[in-house]
C-alpha cells in the first residue's frame, strides 16, 4: 500500500485543489490580457485534474487517471484553438485586452 | 516525511499560482505557471501516477506553454502594454473568488471520507496498466479524442490565416 495514502488524508488535496481553483478563478476575472486569462483557465483544469488524479489513486481506480489524459487532450485543443483566435484578434486590433472585445455586441 | 514533502509542495505550488496572477510581466506568468505545473506533476509522482507526471511535463509544460510563450513573444506584450482593470473591480474579483473559496471549503469539510482500504493495488498509475484500461474500455474515447484533435488543427489553422483568398 503507498505511503500517502496511510499518512496524508484525502481531505488535503481536496482543500488544495480548491485553494488552486479559486486562484485560477481570481485571475480570470482580474486580468484583462486575454492570454493571461487562457492561463488561468488552465491553472483551473489542472487543480481539477490533481483531484481527479488523487481519489483514483486513494480508490485504486483507474477510471480517474484516464479522465485526467482525456482533460490533457481537451486542454491541449482548446489552448491552439484559443491562441489562434487571440492571433487573429491582435492583427485586428493591435492588442489582446478583453474589454475591447465588447464591439462583437454590435 | 510524506506529509512535510506533501506540504512543501502544496505550499510552493501555491505561492507559484498566486505569482502567475498578480505579476504584471505576461512572460513571467507563463514561466511560473511552468514551474507550478512541476510542483504539481511532483504531486502526481507523490501518488504514484507516473504516466500522468510524464505526460503532465510532456503535454503541459513541453507544449502548451511553449504555445504560450510563443504567442507572447509573437504578439511582442511585456509589462508596458498590459491593461489593468480598476482598483474596484481587483477588489470585487478577491471577494468573489474568496467567497467561492470559503463556500467550496465550508461544504466539502467533513464530507469527504474514504475508508483505508485493507488492501489496495498501488500499481494502477503505470503505464502498463493505464494503457490497458485506455485501450480496452476507453477505446471509444481515445479515437474521438483524436478525432478532436484533428478539427482543433484544422480549425487554428483556418483561423490563424491571414487572407482567405483562394
Amino acid at each position: 500500500m503507498l505511503e500517502v495514502i496511510r499518512t496524508i488524508p484525502i481531505e488535503y488535496y481536496v482543500y488544495l485543489s480548491s485553494v488552486l481553483f479559486c486562484i485560477g478563478v481570481f485571475g480570470v476575472l482580474v486580468r484583462r490580457n486575454a492570454i493571461v486569462v487562457l492561463m488561468s483557465i488552465e491553472l483551473m483544469l489542472n487543480a481539477v485534474n490533481l483531484l481527479l488524479a488523487a481519489f483514483s489513486t486513494y480508490l485504486s481506480n483507474a477510471q480517474g487517471q484516464i479522465m485526467v489524459f482525456f482533460i490533457m487532450v481537451v486542454a491541449a485543443a482548446e489552448a491552439a484553438v484559443g491562441l489562434g483566435i487571440l492571433v487573429m484578434i491582435f492583427r485586428n486590433t493591435k492588442s489582446t485586452d478583453i474589454s475591447l472585445l465588447d464591439r462583437l455586441r454590435n | 516525511m510524506t506529509l512535510a514533502i506533501f506540504l512543501t509542495l502544496a505550499v510552493v505550488s501555491v505561492i507559484f499560482a498566486l505569482i502567475v496572477v498578480f505579476t504584471k510581466n505576461p512572460v513571467h506568468s507563463v514561466l511560473f505557471l511552468i514551474l507550478t505545473f512541476f510542483t504539481i506533476a511532483a504531486q502526481y509522482v507523490l501518488l504514484n501516477a507516473q504516466f500522468l507526471a510524464i505526460v503532465n511535463i510532456i503535454v503541459y509544460a513541453g507544449a502548451i506553454m511553449v504555445l504560450f510563450l510563443f504567442v507572447l513573444m509573437l504578439l511582442n506584450l511585456n509589462k508596458e502594454t498590459e491593461p489593468q482593470k480598476s482598483v474596484g473591480w481587483k477588489i470585487a474579483a478577491g471577494i468573489a473568488s474568496g467567497m467561492l473559496l470559503l463556500t467550496l471549503v465550508g461544504a466539502l469539510k467533513g464530507t469527504v471520507q474514504i475508508p483505508i482500504p485493507a488492501e489496495s493495488n498501488s500499481q494502477i498509475g503505470l503505464v502498463k496498466n493505464l494503457g490497458r484500461v485506455l485501450f480496452t474500455e476507453f477505446v471509444v474515447p481515445f479515437e474521438i479524442a483524436g478525432i478532436l484533435f484533428l478539427a482543433a488543427m484544422v480549425g487554428a489553422v483556418m483561423v490563424g490565416k491571414r487572407d482567405l483568398k483562394r
